[in-house]
């Protein structure tokens, strides 16, 4: 079981970075979500994969009779998930903002910061 | 579990007392924040009452501080573990001299920074949330200096980030987008690659906590711990502006107002070089051992590369941004040198960065009110208008590059007496210190440059253009007087440079030899 997903955070990070280096930000964002799926994925392999044993203690016990799915993982995952989301439905609002007042989707074209053709700096002193 | 420190006895696992409450002091600076920020957000409509608040709760902030350094100045590194839960499995929040300093000098120029916003403030529409968006700033980066816990890390990083969101788009001119696409896409890449090396941290060793990192880490698969600390290095470049991943600063730190420009010069990428330099020479110093060629060799491409952007552009703020990036370069080389000195001088430096770049930036965004242009090619003349600024902006390059008696002299020559004593050790050493007199050099010449087209030449004749309305004189005057108190502490401090020195080479022994650190935490007595 760990393989396949390791194997999946693999093709998930492989095809986040692929998207990121396009030219495109609405493709850029969605490879910042898949990107950081595959992240989330990892911390999940990564907390050990264990099936069917909940991590509850019995009443009358302190501790849990036997070995238990680590719910550590998961509140690791449900904080990067959180943040994740509301910096992407930032960028995507960013990114749209950005798309209506320079007419631009294209990073290439986004050069207001950043002016194409700079004049040689002053060449006294 | 994986977890290897799991005990099966549950009252081992929690904290039986009450916190006593003078450890409160840890984290009172970042409740203080939170809290004024969500209070500053209700009464955001009214007018004036967001600054008076903003400076108040800055105020008990820096109170606090102070106070939490003269604690740890006598009792060493303190901790607080969150929940009632012991150490590794609560959040621990752990300050030792350097966290603590550094807090303490970023809620000083906050407050500075939001008594001189005043000045734009008259054209921003008053309900834009700047002065909550500033607290959370300054939470999200007390936070990150304070927390003694990665993951906790992670997650101040993002409080900050999102907060700088939100205040490199107010305003919302088009420039100001296309820089915020830049920035944020960069810099949420940057975090998520730090949750990448985090959840392989997690699988390595089953624990976040630094202290305890500390302890186990050395037990851990060499390679593997190096193959993190090598992504935590691109993460934290990333965010801190070093050489290959630096293009996103000169790209947006010039595009929102210049008191948020100076904030995020001062505060954000200072917050990504002591990630690295508590992450590789605290957490991981077998790791950094081995990253050392490539640590020298991007502080050199640091050190070399940033002054020289600067002495080509000619936006004046871009031109700075460059400068900012240089300073990174030293602080590289400091997490590149090894022993005591090397580390004492590149957290000194964060803390003379933090003052120095954050009034830079102050006074170029007074430089550009004054002239109505942001491009030095249409400036001049500006010292006979106002000498003082000028005066200013010359004792502040200065102190950039690192002449004596200004406060930047001082941690370079902690790293340059580190490199030195380094230099029969490696190729790195001598080549480190070579840097360093270059980007010194370097510096002067852009920041030089930079003073004599704004300030010495006579006015260009071409620019007939109509100079635009002066904001009203009261805010004006606040804003040089809070200017001219930074500059002024900064000189203070280069005249005055023992205690500073002092206080490195401490916080630099604990940071190399983090038992006291460990001890504070209360981990010392489990055995691993």
């Amino acid at each position: 079981m760990d393989f396949i997903l390791a194997g999946l955070v693999g093709v998930f990070i492989a095809l986040g970075i692929y998207l990121l280096l396009s030219r495109s930000v609405i493709r850029m964002l969605i490879g910042m979500t898949i990107l950081g799926n595959g992240v989330n994925l990892l911390i999940f392999t990564a907390g050990r994969v264990t099936r069917e044993i909940a991590p509850i203690v019995p009443s009358g016990l302190e501790v849990p009779p036997g070995p238990i799915a680590n719910p550590l993982p998961q509140a690791l995952i449900l904080t990067a998930i959180v943040i994740g989301f509301s910096m992407f439905a930032f960028l995507l609002v960013l990114a749209y903002r950005a798309y209506q007042s320079m007419d631009a989707d294209n990073t290439d074209n986004m050069r207001l910061a950043e002016p194409e053709k700079a004049p040689q700096p002053p060449l006294s002193y | 579990m994986a977890t290897p420190t799991a005990s099966n006895d549950l009252p081992a696992a929690m904290i039986a007392g009450l916190t006593p409450a003078t450890d409160w002091v840890i984290v009172l600076p970042v409740v203080l924040a939170l809290v004024g920020a969500a209070g500053l957000m209700v009464v955001r409509r009214s007018n004036g009452m967001p600054v008076i608040g903003a400076v108040l709760v800055l105020l008990a902030i820096i109170a606090c501080e102070v106070s939490l350094i003269m604690r740890i100045a006598v009792e060493g590194p303190l901790s607080m573990t969150m929940g009632k839960w012991l150490p590794p499995f609560g959040i621990s929040f752990t300050a030792d001299i350097f966290g603590a300093a550094f807090a303490l000098a970023a809620s000083v120029v906050t407050l500075i920074v939001v008594l001189y916003a005043q000045l734009e403030r008259a054209e921003a529409d008053p309900r834009d949330g700047f002065h909550p968006m500033v607290l959370l700033l300054l939470a999200g980066v007390t936070g990150s200096f304070l927390t003694g816990d990665l993951f906790n890390l992670y997650v101040w990083f993002e409080v900050m980030l999102i907060a700088s969101f939100g205040l490199i788009v107010s305003g919302g001119r088009p420039m100001q987008l296309d820089g915020a696409i830049k920035y944020g896409f960069l810099n949420f890449l940057a975090t998520t690659l730090f949750l990448l090396a985090l959840g392989l941290t997690y699988g390595l060793l089953g624990t976040l906590n630094m202290a305890d990192i500390m302890r186990v880490a050395p037990l851990a698969n060499t390679a593997a711990m190096t193959g993190i600390a090598a992504l935590l290095l691109l993460a934290f470049g990333m965010k801190a502006a070093a050489f290959p991943v630096n293009a996103w600063l000169p790209a947006s730190y010039h595009t929102p107002a210049s008191a948020v420009s100076a904030l995020f010069a001062g505060l954000l990428t200072k917050v990504g070089a002591y990630a690295l330099l508590r992450s590789l020479v605290a957490v991981l110093p077998a790791s950094r051992d081995l990253l050392e060629p490539v640590l020298a060799v991007l502080a050199i491409a640091t050190l070399v590369t940033a002054p020289l952007g600067a002495i080509a552009e000619t936006q004046l703020r871009r031109a700075i941004g460059f400068l900012v990036i240089g300073g990174i370069g030293a602080v590289l080389a400091g997490v590149a040198l090894p022993n005591l000195l090397g580390v004492a001088g590149a957290g000194v430096y964060i803390f003379h960065a933090i003052l120095s770049i954050t009034a830079l930036y102050l006074v170029a965004g007074l430089v550009e009110i004054e002239t109505g242009e942001t491009d030095t090619r249409r400036m001049g003349g500006l010292y006979a208008a106002n000498a003082p600024l000028s005066v200013f902006f010359f004792a502040l390059v200065l102190s950039v590059a690192g002449v004596p008696p200004f406060l930047g002299f001082w941690p370079k020559l902690l790293l340059l007496e580190g490199g030195v004593a380094e230099a029969g050790l490696g190729w790195w050493g001598t080549a480190l210190v070579v840097a360093l007199l270059v980007n010194a050099i370097l510096t002067l010449i852009a920041g030089s440059r930079l003073w004599a087209h704004v300030f010495w030449r006579n006015l260009p004749a071409d620019t007939g253009a109509p100079r635009p309305a002066l904001a009203p004189k009261s805010t004006r005057s606040l804003a040089f007087g809070a200017t001219a108190v930074l500059v002024v502490a900064i000189v203070a401090g280069g005249l005055w440079p023992n205690p500073l020195i002092e206080g490195g080479q401490r916080a630099a022994a604990d940071l190399v030899d983090p038992t006291r650190y460990v001890e504070a935490v209360g981990l010392a007595e489990v055995t691993p």
